[in-house]
């Protein structure tokens, strides 16, 4: 306990108000720092570390509790930024928040899994009702591309989480040009298919609402002229994959 | 048991004038789905086709396609009026044809005047004469008491949308005793209270038996406006189609009667609902008929017009009547007030399309039953047309049987009423402070000569100190101006047939309002918190400020800033409460002005939390657009914080959110979707928006 109130996160913001990330109405705590750099990323001035707002654990629970009432179906959802990237923190939060018997959920990228870790990792695992996992690419150079980074830690951390039994719902975001091939979505489905504590799946259309963030941080935006997805393009991509997702499990049942 | 009421669960209310005891003996809740509900039938959809087109023509005449300059409005003033007589199941117009609107002049005929006038039309010159020689009016009684002080008060926007040019409106008759009762039966009460008055004439029991006199003459009105559409209504309805339309001539005779701000019909659903559960089980209609006779209602309180003047239509933005209706709530017993009727009403919004009127206010519980929450999230979102109360706060005080008027007072139907009372401009009452009560853009000395502050940068505690004894002073003549406002309105322009559709001893609240809340609690923190730096004109009057670094903002869930906005609130009631009122009002007061905000903005200078001269303020008591940083949930913590114990008239938040932002897929881990069902196309059972979707496995 004493550790508890020791332990400052960088956290970049706050919404009491979260209605998108996990069920129900949440708060959701805004975590500083990502070592990604995905091109399509709308919240670059999350990605420094540093540049953030020190709080307590205890100071974030206290702002969750004023408000309980609105969050009776939801919970607190943690992301970012990557909030991996301050595991014992984000593991202290849950730990407290779970004490409370408020429901937790993690939206994150997977890619601070470490095998070595497995230990630290298993602590948070205790903690956590729910990931949402960001699956950024099945193919392992595109995913370079996109993200900067390989996608094998990602998986390992889906895995991981596999092994746990924690639900996990897969989120990706569909670039036009970039994740809308249908080769990609088939073997995307196929992916999903493999992992038993899979829950849902949230087809993101990607959107240009990041464009101004990067303008006031003075930064080239990379996916300049790439328009917005329209939703019914959203609809048809997930259909792609789901099938794939079905066929995949059909014919394994068999 | 008279016949009409044949088979329905007797009890006091047989007795007494007791529409409540009647409704919590016999109606049904209603726990089911929307699956009963009936489509429109061919004659509603023709009808409601002609009103589009009138709407039409009447757009594209500016607003307004026909008024009467000719007829001055009372309950019998005029002949039929129909849209097609042969398929309308529900009749009654104001004047003698639909989109006509009528001449009611009692509010003051220089309104009345300027409404013809800026529409293009000219009021008979012998009725312009006659309400200035010979009858006098509300507005002239008015003006003849005025001080000097409140009229400079008025003029300068401190206190402002005062009702004293117009109806007061917010007050609604018990409409569905006529369908209960019959009217016959309502003029023997009346008669029975007047003989029960005191003996000794005093001015109040005088006043007492001359407006008992008033409302059994509009009763006796009542009656025939039924026959002038061929309807006796001296007895109770007998079915539901009557007692819709018994009904309706009970609420047509007051908008006949009045041009009121609001003209609300009360909490008629569950009411109705007893005589259709009737009718269905005797066979007497089908659901398709009720749902008919329920949408031809509707669209009558569709097209309730009344002659303003585009002014005021500006201050309200629209061309607002108020015709609320509120729906569901819970009874004091525990069982839910939704019934099947409940249903029919909300339908109307797909039957008939979205409309802002008849306001649809659904009296919300976390109680109520979960198929009619859904069926409410789901028609929202199809129509943006219903408006939600709490009714978990409300009925505390209330209890099981009150209306919205307008769009958040409550009151306990036929029992409690309202003096409606616009409201204080606070932030420019800060101003006045500041400036020791001269007007920051008139520079007329408009509030006692009070010392002003003299200092540069402002001091809380000062600011604090000035601002009390300003405050304290607004109120004081804020309260005598409605005092004076709503003894001639009720002498010169009396509400006969609301009021006689009332309780001989009614309870009044007297409502006040505030504006600018946000305005003054940002600003008051901005002096707290920050340094707050004053720039002067030539005379040494603070017309604008300099915020030199950041402070509190109302909207972000921070004690430090809320507890600043309840304190205003607080003080303000307090000192309302030091001023005798008229009849014995209750004070109370409202964070409202939806949509006047605008207006109240333009006439007032810069203020101390930076907002510029002129910008608008935000909405009842919302935050300052832009100022609350962390989201919605601390945005309406911080409203919340507000007393509503002193603020019982209504606080309002106005919510804006895009579709996407309420949550694309509140299936995401609750639906489940099976295996089989994958290679279909998906669509989960989700309200909002584009749903994603949801994978289940089989095990």
């Amino acid at each position: 306990m004493e550790g508890k109130d020791c332990i400052r996160g960088q956290i970049h913001s706050i919404e009491s108000f979260g209605t998108v990330d996990g069920p129900g109405v949440r708060f959701v705590v805004f975590f500083q720092g990502c070592p990604m750099r995905c091109l399509y990323c709308h919240n670059p001035d999350t990605w420094r570390m540093g540049a953030g707002m020190e709080k307590t654990v205890e100071e974030l629970l206290d702002e969750y509790r004023r408000n309980r009432a609105f969050y009776r179906n939801g919970g607190i959802t943690a992301t970012g930024g990557e909030p991996l990237m301050q595991l014992p923190f984000l593991t202290a939060l849950f730990q407290a928040a779970k004490k409370e018997g408020i429901h937790t959920c993690l939206d994150t990228s997977g890619i601070m899994f470490r095998r070595e870790r497995r230990q630290e990792y298993e602590k948070l695992f205790q903690v956590l009702d729910l990931v949402l996992l960001d699956l950024k690419h099945s193919d392992e150079a595109e995913h370079k591309k996109l993200t900067g980074q390989s996608q094998k830690h990602i998986l390992e951390f889906a895995g991981a989480l596999e092994e746990a039994g924690i639900p996990m719902v897969v989120r990706h975001v569909i670039v036009p040009g970039i994740t809308d091939g249908e080769e990609h979505l088939r073997r995307l489905g196929k992916m999903l298919a493999g992992f038993r504590n899979l829950k849902g799946l949230e087809v993101l259309p990607y959107h240009t609402m990041g464009v101004s963030k990067y303008k006031e941080m003075n930064l080239p935006y990379p996916l300049e002229g790439v328009e917005s997805l329209e939703a019914e393009e959203a609809k048809r991509v997930r259909k792609i994959i789901l099938e794939a997702y079905s066929d995949f499990l059909l014919t394994n049942l068999e | 048991m008279r016949q009409e009421w044949n088979s329905f669960q007797g009890g006091i209310w047989e007795k007494e004038i007791n529409v409540r005891d009647f409704i919590q003996k016999n109606y049904t809740p209603y726990e089911g789905d929307e699956g009963f509900l009936a489509e429109p039938t061919e004659a509603t959809q023709e009808l409601w086709k002609q009103v589009l087109k009138l709407s039409e023509e009447e757009r594209k005449k500016g607003g307004v396609l026909d008024m009467d300059t000719h007829i001055i409005s009372t309950i019998t003033s005029h002949g039929l009026g129909y849209l097609d007589k042969e398929k309308e199941k529900i009749v009654g117009f104001q004047t003698d044809k639909p989109f006509k609107r009528a001449l009611q002049p009692n509010g003051g005929i220089r309104m009345a005047v300027k409404a013809c006038e800026e529409n293009g039309y000219h009021v008979d010159p012998e009725i312009v004469e006659f309400y200035t020689k010979y009858r006098k009016t509300h507005n002239d009684g008015v003006f003849d008491a005025y001080s000097p002080e409140m009229r400079s008060c008025r003029s300068s926007h401190i206190i402002t949308g005062l009702p004293d040019a117009y109806g007061r409106g917010r007050i609604i008759g018990d409409y569905r005793r006529v369908a209960l009762y019959g009217v016959d039966r309502l003029i023997e009460d009346k008669e029975e209270q007047k003989a029960g008055t005191r003996s000794n004439m005093y001015e109040d029991v005088i006043r007492t038996r001359e407006e008992l006199s008033e409302q059994i003459k509009a009763l006796k009105e009542l009656k025939q406006l039924g026959m002038i559409y061929g309807y006796d209504i001296s007895a109770p309805a007998k079915n539901v189609q009557e007692a819709i339309q018994w009904l309706y001539f009970g609420y047509l005779a007051a908008i006949k009667e009045q041009n009121g701000a609001a003209m609300s019909l009360g909490r008629t659903s569950t009411f109705l609902d007893i005589y259709a559960e009737r009718d269905l089980k005797e066979g007497t209609f089908t659901e398709e008929q009720i749902q008919e006779f329920v949408d031809h209602f509707i669209m009558k309180l569709r097209l309730v017009k009344f002659a303003r003047t585009p002014e005021y239509n500006a201050l309200f933005s629209g061309d607002p009547t108020w015709v609320t209706e509120s729906i569901g709530g819970m009874g004091i017993d525990g069982r839910s007030m939704v019934t099947k009727m409940s249903y029919r009403y909300l339908h109307t919004l797909t039957n008939l399309g979205p409309a802002p009127e008849p306001n649809l206010t659904v009296l919300w519980s976390t109680r109520l039953p979960r198929n009619f929450k859904r069926f409410c999230a789901r028609t929202s979102i199809a129509s943006s047309s219903i408006q939600y109360e709490n009714d978990d706060l409300m009925r505390v005080t209330h209890g099981d049987d009150y209306a919205i008027a307008c769009c958040v007072s409550s009151m306990r139907v036929g029992k409690e009423m309202q003096f409606f009372g616009a409201r204080a401009n606070l932030a420019k009452c800060l101003l006045y402070a500041i400036n020791g009560g001269v007007d920051e853009i008139t520079k007329k000395q408009v509030g006692p000569k009070y010392r002003p502050i003299t200092s540069e940068y402002l001091d809380y505690g000062e600011v604090m100190e000035r601002y009390n004894d300003m405050s304290r002073w607004l109120s004081h003549v804020y309260v005598n101006a409605l005092n004076i406002i709503h003894y001639m309105h009720d002498k010169y322009c009396y509400e006969r047939i609301q009021m006689a559709l009332h309780d001989k001893n009614v309870t009044r609240w007297f409502a006040t309002g505030i504006a600018g809340l946000s305005v003054i609690t940002d600003s008051l923190s901005a002096i707290k918190y920050a340094k707050v730096k004053t720039i002067r004109d030539e005379n040494g009057i603070v017309v604008d400020f300099e915020v030199e670094g950041d402070y509190p903002k109302f909207g972000n869930d921070d004690d430090r800033v809320d507890e600043i906005a309840y304190k205003i609130v607080k003080d303000f009631m307090h000192y309302v409460g030091t001023t005798q009122t008229y009849r014995g009002g209750i004070p109370t007061t409202s964070i409202l002005t939806i949509t006047s905000n605008v207006v109240y903005g333009k006439n007032t200078g810069a203020t101390p939390d930076g907002r510029k001269a002129g910008e608008p303020f935000a909405p009842g008591a919302n935050p300052m657009h832009g100022r609350d940083s962390r989201g919605a949930v601390a945005s309406l913590s911080s409203v919340a914080k507000l007393p509503f114990k002193e603020a019982q008239d209504g606080i309002s938040n106005t919510f804006s959110i895009i579709p996407g932002a309420l949550g694309k897929e509140d299936v995401v881990m609750l639906d489940s979707i099976s295996l089989d069902d994958l290679s279909f196309s998906m669509q989960p059972d989700c309200a909002c928006c584009e749903p994603n979707l949801t994978i289940e496995e089989n095990e």
